[in-house]
């Protein structure tokens, strides 16, 4: 009984920071046809941007709780300045071209800015973990769990709901919609896909650092983050079905709990139980559970 | 097809010449000692690892050139040679031929470094091939002698292997609390954590009846996120949680386990954790247990040599040195050690001086002892930890320090073996 | 130099094991797995059975990777895209989990294999290290050669057609589907024979071989050396490796920006691959006479 409510919160508390750090990399793939591999790079600036100006912000000894402003702060800074310079300064070269020659420039763009990151932080790790302690805990039955991991929750949960309705529910979502759809057609009927592509790459990126912002209190912000997030957010957004942000909730909750339930009956496995669902899924559904259909080309 | 052909016979003929230029012998320094140093430059283990150990590197081999390093090793040089480095990155996909690298193309005298057991594993025997003396730092893994290079030649470990680790965690476990009867554990899952849990709750077996295991995690290395281990110990209770982490895991185990009380249900020990106390404070809980991995960082002994290393680095790269860089500067001082006592600068005369040597290092007594005198042993130390809020760092009490005998299998035992045997041989003061 | 042509050249065979699944439009994020079936397979015969004769170790090799394939061909060739280069991915995953996990095969560690010896000729140091380098250049470029065949065969140009429209291949009353399991064979084979060939000569294997960076990096060399020639992606490794090396020695602690500005230069200013460099001066040249080509062009 105690291990079904572990699981149960232990899942939901991993699939909220799944879905933050891979929502942005979905929107990007539905809108862009893009898998973005940068999104790593992306994840890791926001992660070291927090973390640094939490801990300065520490030091001069201001209340704790208004530290939590500089999470979203730091993540839309890093966000903007880096999701524009990636766009404008090397993809808007490149649309058109190839979905698979798209995986490797923004695999060397991932490179890049993994190189840049630790030319601006160094290779020192940072940890800025006061946000995460500062609520405290509460017990759910025996377990403590932190504050913290339900405000994650419900960041996770805000974002989505926002996300739907802006998509589904504004002149903005419901033009990006067309786009989706057909690309040339909207072109033709005046809408500005240049600019839509811009905005989208924007709000990707963001949302990858706001994945790894948010995660920086708990963690040890150090090198190498970026490479573990891309892997882990692709088997999300592929078992959901890419391009679908309610697919990928439902792909991070099904990771979340097939690596909480692991963990906790059979600890073996937790090394490729994500793998070995995303294998079963993709067996059964090949393009995800939520994936559009497509209409083949004759 | 025909011109495919003709593409292919030149490609090939292009590239079986190349043996022969490729093959040309390197051309021995008579005034300079090349030194190749393999560290992590990039990846994570760069943080915690690798660019600790390479500003050691670069801090002693340019105090042994000044001639400034204290006594004994206040001559300059190596063997009166000047020493120049080449320094490359040990995250690579292709480190054999990095290796073959340095010494065909760079042609270095040594090569010490390699933190990684992997790395370890693969370079042992290319170091034997080619006949090149090689130290390794700090890998932890105790098969390179007890089965990769049985009769090593050119190939050196100035630091104990990782069994010593756990087997002491254990005897500190067992010596300080006094009714042990659960314990469990979080390692990542690869050698370095299933090895380090094996030897530690083997050893606790060896030491005490009667001690079950009750829940055993082993997370994916580089993982950051332990919310559902942190759970199920804290959902098991055990009396003691032993863990290996090390650099970022490390770190985020600490954090994440200490908000959840995980450190006051169980007493946590941390084999390899000196590196976090100067970045984590009073976030650590008081009473856990620490270790380092040797005499180093908080348990270095009080010598001149080992004030003097922690002062320069400190000036230096104002940050305390944690123990890959104690590992570091202890693996270059080997060689300057050998090459002193035999006034050389000639890797085949180092290599035979050094062997079997005892020499000091800023963490005490080294000796070359197992292995026909290729494997170093030392003394170790636990401890636990305790935040002083005054000075606002923190430090180590109830220090017990282990002997090279007693937490070192004796030469030509198995580490299991031994440890499974009830510690035959071990000589505790 | 020739050590790392030699590594190359193990590295190289999976790289051309990607190709020709590209040939057919499909890009497997995943061929490392069959990297280190066939090292694993080598090395695990080594091991356990004490055989280091090169030719048997290669024929476990390929024998391994054949049924493996043949396996997972019947699931992976009903996938396109981004989907086959994922499901790829996956599998590769499962297997590097596992390994890593493993004790007996010393987790991520690997373990080390021994110096292979030809039909009971066992040649030791500078001969060995050569016999093996021979040996592998007359393998690697046997497969090339092979494949390159294989791309002229009926079921090669299938392949281009596969890439090019699919659903008209299958009106034309051809299976696409078997095309794709053959290539996808194929594939695994030569991988697996560069894997055992590369296993030899570092004497070493690890799990790192199936992860997916390690594929990763074979899909890169791939698409950087381009699909025009099967002697492409040899050579493309072979670049890339001295590249990196450079890099690693010019500045080792940014030397990933490096490769990755390379990378995204070739990319962008050689859409079709390092080989292009060759086809299109050989093109343009009769060509420059009637209009100057403009300024990067």
């Amino acid at each position: 009984m105690l291990t079904a409510i572990a699981i149960t919160v232990d899942g939901l508390g991993f699939a909220a920071w799944l879905f933050l750090s891979s929502v942005g990399l979905t929107l990007i793939y539905g809108v862009m046809r893009i898998l973005n591999i940068a999104h790593g790079g992306f994840y890791a600036l926001g992660a070291y941007s927090s973390a640094w100006a939490i801990g300065l912000y520490a030091t001069t000894g201001s209340p704790i709780v208004f530290s939590f402003l500089l999470i979203p702060l730091a993540a839309l800074i890093a966000g903007l300045a880096s999701g524009l310079l990636v766009e404008r300064g090397v993809l808007k070269f490149m649309y058109g071209r190839d979905e698979v020659l798209m995986v490797l420039v923004t695999y060397a763009i991932f490179l890049i800015l993994e190189d840049a990151t630790k030319l601006i932080w160094g290779t020192e790790s940072y940890v800025a973990w006061q946000p995460a302690f500062h609520f405290g805990t509460i017990d759910v039955f025996d377990i403590p769990y932190t504050v913290y991991k339900f405000i994650i929750i419900s960041v996770a949960i805000i974002v989505g709901i926002a996300l739907y309705f802006v998509l589904n529910k504004t002149r903005v979502g419901k033009l990006l919609l067309v786009v989706i759809e057909d690309r040339e057609i909207s072109a033709a009927l005046g809408i500005n896909v240049t600019k839509f592509f811009t905005v989208t790459f924007v709000v990707g990126a963001v949302l990858g650092a706001l994945g790894g912002a948010i995660t920086a209190p708990e963690i040890s912000v150090s090198p190498g983050i970026g490479a573990e997030i891309i892997v882990l957010s692709f088997a999300v957004i592929v078992i959901g079905g890419m391009g679908s942000i309610g697919g990928a909730m439902i792909g991070a909750l099904i990771v979340g709990f097939a690596r909480a339930a692991s963990v906790h009956l059979y600890p073996p496995a937790e090394l490729f139980s994500i793998y070995l669902v995303m294998a079963a899924v993709l067996a059964v559904k090949p393009y995800g559970l939520f994936a559009l259909a497509e209409s083949r080309k004759i | 097809m025909n011109k495919t052909m003709k593409k292919m016979s030149t490609l090939a003929s292009a590239m079986l010449l190349t043996t022969a230029i490729g093959a040309a012998p390197s051309t021995a320094q008579e005034e300079t000692f090349k030194v190749g140093v393999v560290s992590f430059l990039s990846g994570p283990a760069a943080g915690p690892f690798g660019i600790p150990a390479r500003n050691a590197a670069e801090l002693i081999i340019d105090a042994a050139n000044a001639g400034t390093l204290p006594a004994p090793y206040n001559t300059a040089g190596i063997g009166g040679a000047q020493i120049s480095t080449v320094v490359i990155d040990e995250n690579s996909k292709q480190k054999n031929a990095d290796f073959v690298k340095l010494v065909e193309k760079d042609g270095v005298d040594a090569i010490v470094g390699y933190a990684s057991s992997g790395s370890c594993k693969a370079i042992a025997p290319e170091a034997e091939k080619l006949k090149t003396l090689t130290v390794f730092s700090i890998c932890g893994t105790p098969q390179i002698f007890e089965e990769i290079v049985t009769e090593p030649q050119y190939l050196f470990r100035t630091l104990s292997h990782a069994t010593m680790d756990n087997v002491a965690a254990a005897r500190y476990v067992v010596e300080t609390m006094g009714d042990v009867s659960t314990i469990g554990g979080i390692n990542q899952n690869y050698a370095w954590g299933q090895d380090s849990w094996r030897d530690f709750s083997l050893s606790v077996a060896s030491l005490k009846d009667s001690v079950t295991e009750t829940e055993t995690q082993f997370p994916k290395i580089f993982a950051g996120q332990y919310g559902s281990e942190i759970s199920a110990l804290l959902n098991a209770k055990p009396d003691v949680v032993h863990s290996s982490f090390w650099g970022g895991d490390l770190e985020a185990l600490i954090i994440q386990g200490s908000g959840r009380g995980l450190f006051g249900r169980s007493q946590v020990v941390l084999t390899s954790s000196d590196t976090a106390i100067p970045r984590l404070g009073a976030q650590i809980p008081d009473g856990t247990i620490i270790g380092a991995r040797g005499l180093n960082g908080p348990y270095a002994p009080e010598t001149e040599l080992a004030e003097w290393f922690q002062k320069a680095y400190f000036d230096r790269f104002g940050t305390e040195p944690v123990s890959p860089a104690y590992q570091m500067a202890q693996s270059i001082l080997a060689i300057k050690a050998a090459a002193d006592q035999s006034n050389s600068s000639d890797p085949e005369v180092i290599r035979g001086a050094l062997a079997g040597l005892t020499f000091e290092s800023m963490s005490g007594e080294v000796n070359m002892s197992l292995a026909n005198g290729h494997q170093a042993i030392t003394a170790t130390a636990y401890g636990t930890y305790k935040f002083d809020a005054a000075s606002g760092k923190g430090t180590v009490e109830n220090v017990r320090t282990y002997s090279a005998g007693c937490v070192n299998p004796p030469a030509n035992v198995g580490s299991v073996d031994w440890i499974k045997g009830g510690f035959e041989g071990a000589v505790c003061e | 130099m020739v050590n790392y042509i030699h590594v190359s050249m193990g590295t190289g065979m999976v790289a051309l094991g990607v190709m020709i699944q590209m040939r057919a439009g499909l890009v497997s994020f995943g061929q490392g797995l069959y990297f280190c079936v066939g090292g694993y397979a080598a090395g695990m015969t080594a091991k356990f059975l004490g055989i280091s004769d090169l030719f048997v170790l290669l024929a476990i090799g390929v024998v391994a990777a054949l049924i493996l394939s043949a396996i997972l061909g019947f699931l992976l060739r009903r996938y396109r895209e981004i989907f086959y280069a994922m499901l790829t991915l996956a599998i590769s995953m499962i297997l590097f989990g596992l390994l890593s996990s493993t004790e007996e095969l010393g987790s991520t560690d690997g373990f080390n294999l021994p110096t292979p010896t030809y039909l009971g000729w066992a040649p030791t140091g500078e001969v060995g290290r050569i016999t093996l380098y021979i040996l592998t250049c007359f393998i690697a470029i046997g497969c090339a050669i092979a494949l390159n065949r294989f791309l002229k065969s009926p079921i090669g140009y299938v392949n281009e057609a596969i890439r090019e429209n699919e659903l008209r291949v299958e009106y034309l009353g051809t299976s696409a589907h078997k095309a794709v399991h053959i290539t996808y064979m194929l594939a695994a084979v030569v991988s697996s024979i560069g894997g055992v060939l590369w296993s030899l000569v570092l004497g070493h294997v690890d799990p790192e071989m199936t992860n997916w960076t390690t594929s990763g990096q074979f899909v890169f060399v791939s698409i950087l050396s381009g699909i025009g020639n099967v002697a492409a992606p040899l050579i493309g490794t072979f670049i890339l490796e001295i590249v990196r090396v450079y890099a690693v020695e010019i500045s080792p602690n940014t030397w990933q920006m490096i490769l990755g500005s390379v990378m995204l230069l070739t990319i962008i200013f050689l859409p079709k691959g390092l080989w292009s460099l060759l086809t299109r001066k050989k093109k343009s040249k009769p060509q420059q006479t009637a209009s100057a080509p403009a300024a990067g062009e």
